[in-house]
């Protein structure tokens, strides 16, 4: 046969014997993809563990503000007075009571852990490198032992962060954001340490550049392995979504990280080598710090951000692709309108670089300029607009099939919207100059970059475990944990608007509620920190049923959920080589070919025959 | 023909042209099965590795235009005698980047031992341009005033230990480069992909030069330190 006699000169490496090479410094796309998903798991558990701490903190912050209020209100030698004096003292003792450094820190250490080792990792690194090569027909990506250098190096960067807790001065207190002069300046870190200190903040550059680096490895890799080695027939429009969104958030990865790196390299000289890049000339630290002009705490702000804005489409733009994904699959129709997806992914990813400023209107700039970064960031809601009712006509009509990975996806359109009309307020310079240092701000951002990403390794862990493992995941409990973990998160983030509307300020650790409505604010903490305890511990939900189905999950066929794309084609788990014997079959369909008119089934896959599609059938796009 | 029929006529085609307007050509380099731009993945890796990488001096160099113009005293702190000698280490670096071009078609014409040749004399290029570059800073730095680093050092350093960096590492990758070439492990193109590495490292340089070196001379200041 002539596909045999083709198929000849693939290459077919036997895997490696060692179980070291096989496993874990292994080259095979699968288990690097599996080693990204892992660490993200992780990181996702220790990152949310530390929000619940300081959740505990703030809710009892807010308890023993009320306690000294109603103390002021008393004579001070009464025994109530006693009485009151005794039990803040008790609360206070609590271990979850943080002192504003601690408080700080633990809030530095969430916002790392989860935007850089969760977001940044599990869609791309973790769902991407298992799911790209098979999608688009490879047998591997194009650099296989680049893959391997770059999940270590992201290992080796966790590593590093993690260290961080285990150092004198304890782990860095400048927010995830790293905003100098806070960390240029070693003498900065954490009151009553007398020592050279610091080393967190230090440990924290040399993770992100490291993670950089990996990120860069990484991009590279996706962007090759996208354009060069798909199959035959696998025309770029035959695509399926997630690969389109890998393939955009690869190009921003590329060159996004480029100027975080130089950032982290700077404030590392500011730190280590006497430099003052980010060190104002007239800041005093008990002396002046710099016996000259000084450098701009706003250039790192730039270089930050520049970086920062496309990072957040580098978190989002998988779970988009995921989504729309998801969606076509379990309404049983084609994604309604494929070429506007994909141009809007692109018009995502492009504008993304041109609204960084929208981070600073605070920090100043020339009203000129803020207007522009406004007007720009407005035009961001045209491709997401396009994006979100492009879901809602794939929705429109389906046969929606409710299994947990649609729920998920749901969930993910949900909290996109709810997230996005925040985006809205906070993109115009005057409302944000407002809004922009209250909890407006951390419930906008939690609910369409943190939760609505989240949501999307849900529903991919969910919709792919059978693949990856051969098994299939236990749906009630996934319901359950869904259904549990999106009222939570509403009512977290929604929560937080609303304190931001009243004007909550945030990254405080503490706070005098005197002149705000001091009974509002303390109820709402609590509401939050309630939710977020309930929330947090459902999460286990998941833990549970990704364990369990791991060995006890009934077998999953190789196509469970009837969908087109090739990875569906191959059996579950797929082999060494991923298609039998290195035979990747050739593609004739586009990627979301359901209920085509006249088909045999509701579905065709995208390796079947031209015949099965009816030449009666409209054209799909 | 009635109008009726005429119009069921197109409506039935409609479908048909449709789809074969959209219905991929096989012989389209971008059908799938072949690398569209037709050259090697490593090539174009390095490709996109050179694009990030530009953005990444061209962040430190922003960084330091940012400082430089906001700073109306700028001070002009190289003399005469540093342009002579930026010069030699641009001439050095240049000269290296011409061995490596000889390198490139020693290697496409299949000689491999006068490609490693080549690529051991650019090798030793970068090293040259390294020691100079060392020796320099070594000077710089014995001279620095007392307290925080002048903005303009910190520029400095920052620009062009970086681009040292990017040299030393570029002096490794070329000694494994031949010494591989030279026991038949590599084929002509991984020379080729070495190249663009090194003539980007070169061009990075052509920016470091006028904007580090010339812009911040002082010509009346003459030679010594």
């Amino acid at each position: 046969m002539s596909a045999e006699s083709a198929a000849e000169h693939v290459h077919v490496h036997e895997p490696p014997s060692s179980f070291i090479r096989r496993w874990i410094f292994s080259t095979d796309h699968k288990v690097v993809g599996i080693q990204y998903w892992i660490l993200a798991l992780v990181a996702a558990f220790v990152g949310m563990w530390l929000s619940v701490v300081f959740r505990l903190h703030l809710a009892n912050e807010g308890t023993i503000a009320q306690l000294n209020n109603q103390l002021s209100a008393l004579a001070p030698d009464s025994a109530q007075a006693q009485a009151l004096t005794e039990q803040i003292k008790a609360l206070q003792a609590k271990w979850f009571v943080l002192t504003p450094e601690k408080y700080l820190s633990y809030l530095t250490m969430h916002g790392t852990i989860l935007v850089f080792m969760v977001l940044t990792t599990a869609p791309m690194g973790g769902f991407g490198n298992y799911f790209l090569p098979i999608q688009i027909g490879a047998l591997d990506m194009a650099f296989p032992r680049l893959n391997m250098l770059s999940i270590w190096l992201t290992i080796l960067s966790f590593i590093t962060l993690m260290a961080a807790f285990f150092v004198p001065g304890g782990p860095p207190n400048s927010g995830w954001t790293g905003y100098p002069p806070l960390s240029a300046i070693p003498a900065a870190q954490g009151k009553g340490y007398e020592g050279p200190g610091g080393y967190g903040q230090d440990l924290w550059v040399l993770s992100i550049a490291i993670f950089c680096f990996a990120s860069l490895v990484g991009a590279i890799n996706f962007i090759v392995t996208t354009l060069d080695l798909r199959t035959k027939g696998m025309t770029m429009l035959r695509m399926p979504l997630t690969c389109w969104a890998w393939f955009v958030t690869a190009i921003l990865s590329l060159l996004s990280f480029a100027v975080l790196l130089v950032a982290g390299l700077l404030l590392l000289l500011d730190r280590n080598a006497g430099t003052s890049f980010f060190i104002p000339g007239d800041l005093f630290f008990n002396k002046p710090l710099v016996d000259h002009r000084g450098g701009s705490p706003i250039l790192f702000q730039h270089l930050f951000w520049f970086f920062g804005h496309p990072e957040v489409y580098i978190a989002i733009v998988p779970g988009m692709g995921l989504v729309s994904h998801l969606l076509s699959t379990f309404a049983r129709k084609p994604v309604f309108g494929y070429a506007a997806m994909v141009f809007a992914i692109f018009g995502i990813g492009i504008v993304g670089f041109f609204v960084w400023g929208h981070h600073m209107f605070q920090s100043g700039m020339s009203p000129y300029v803020a207007v522009a970064f406004s007007v720009m960031t407005m035009v961001v809601g045209v491709p997401s607009a396009i994006k979100t009712f492009n879901w809602l006509g794939t929705l429109w009509g389906g046969n929606i099939r409710f299994t947990s990975p649609m729920l998920y996806a749901l969930g993910f359109v949900s909290l996109f919207v709810t997230g996005g009309i925040g985006g809205i307020f906070l993109g115009q310079n005057a409302v944000d100059i407002y809004f922009h240092d209250t909890y407006f701000v951390v419930g906008h951002f939690h609910l369409i970059m943190g939760v609505a990403a989240i949501f999307a390794m849900f529903a991919g862990t969910a919709f792919w475990f059978p693949k990856m493992f051969g098994r299939m995941m236990n749906e009630p409990l996934g319901k359950i944990h869904f259904w549990i973990t999106f009222a939570g998160v509403n009512v977290i983030f929604i929560t937080m608007h609303l304190m931001g509307l009243e004007g909550h300020p945030r990254r405080y650790s503490g706070f005098n509620y005197d002149f705000l409505s001091s009974n509002y604010m303390v109820t709402c903490h609590k509401i939050v920190t309630h939710t977020a305890i309930l929330t947090a511990t459902t999460q286990l939900l998941l833990l549970v049923n990704i364990v369990y189905s791991l060995f006890a999950g009934p077998k999953a066929t190789d196509n469970p959920w009837e969908a087109t794309s090739l990875e569906w084609a191959i059996p579950s788990p797929p082999p060494f080589e991923n298609f039998k014997g290195g035979h990747v079959p050739e593609v004739h369909h586009g990627p979301y070919e359901f209920s085509v008119p006249g088909a045999a089934k509701d579905y065709i896959m995208q390796q079947e025959p031209p015949e099965a599609r009816p030449a009666t059938a409209p054209s799909a796009h | 023909m009635s109008e009726a029929t005429a119009e069921k006529a197109v409506e039935g085609a409609a479908p048909a042209t449709a789809a074969a307007a959209h219905a991929p050509v096989k012989s389209d380099p971008w059908y799938g099965g072949v690398a569209p731009f037709g050259t090697d993945s490593k090539k174009f890796g390095m490709w996109l590795f050179i694009m990030s990488d530009s953005i990444t001096f061209a962040a430190i160099l922003m960084a330091y235009t940012y400082m430089r113009i906001a700073d109306p005293d700028w001070p002009l702190v190289f003399n005469a005698q540093s342009v002579v000698l930026s010069t030699i280490m641009t001439f050095v670096l240049l000269s290296s980047s011409l061995t490596m071009v000889l390198g490139v078609a020693a290697a496409e014409a299949g000689k491999r031992k006068r490609a490693a040749a080549w690529i051991f004399a650019t090798a030793f290029g970068g090293v040259a341009f390294t020691v100079i570059h060392a020796w320099e800073w070594s000077h710089v730095i014995h001279d620095l005033p007392e307290g925080a680093m002048p903005m303009m050092w910190g520029c400095f350093f920052a620009a062009t230990g970086m681009h040292m960096l990017h040299v030393t590492i570029g002096v490794g990758y070329l000694v494994i480069l031949g010494l591989a070439y030279l026991s038949g492990k590599f084929k002509p193109v991984d020379v080729e992909v070495a190249g663009l590495y090194w003539h980007f490292v070169d061009l990075v340089w052509m920016f470091v030069f006028p904007l580090i070196y010339l812009m911040s001379t002082d010509m009346t200041k003459g030679f010594g330190h």
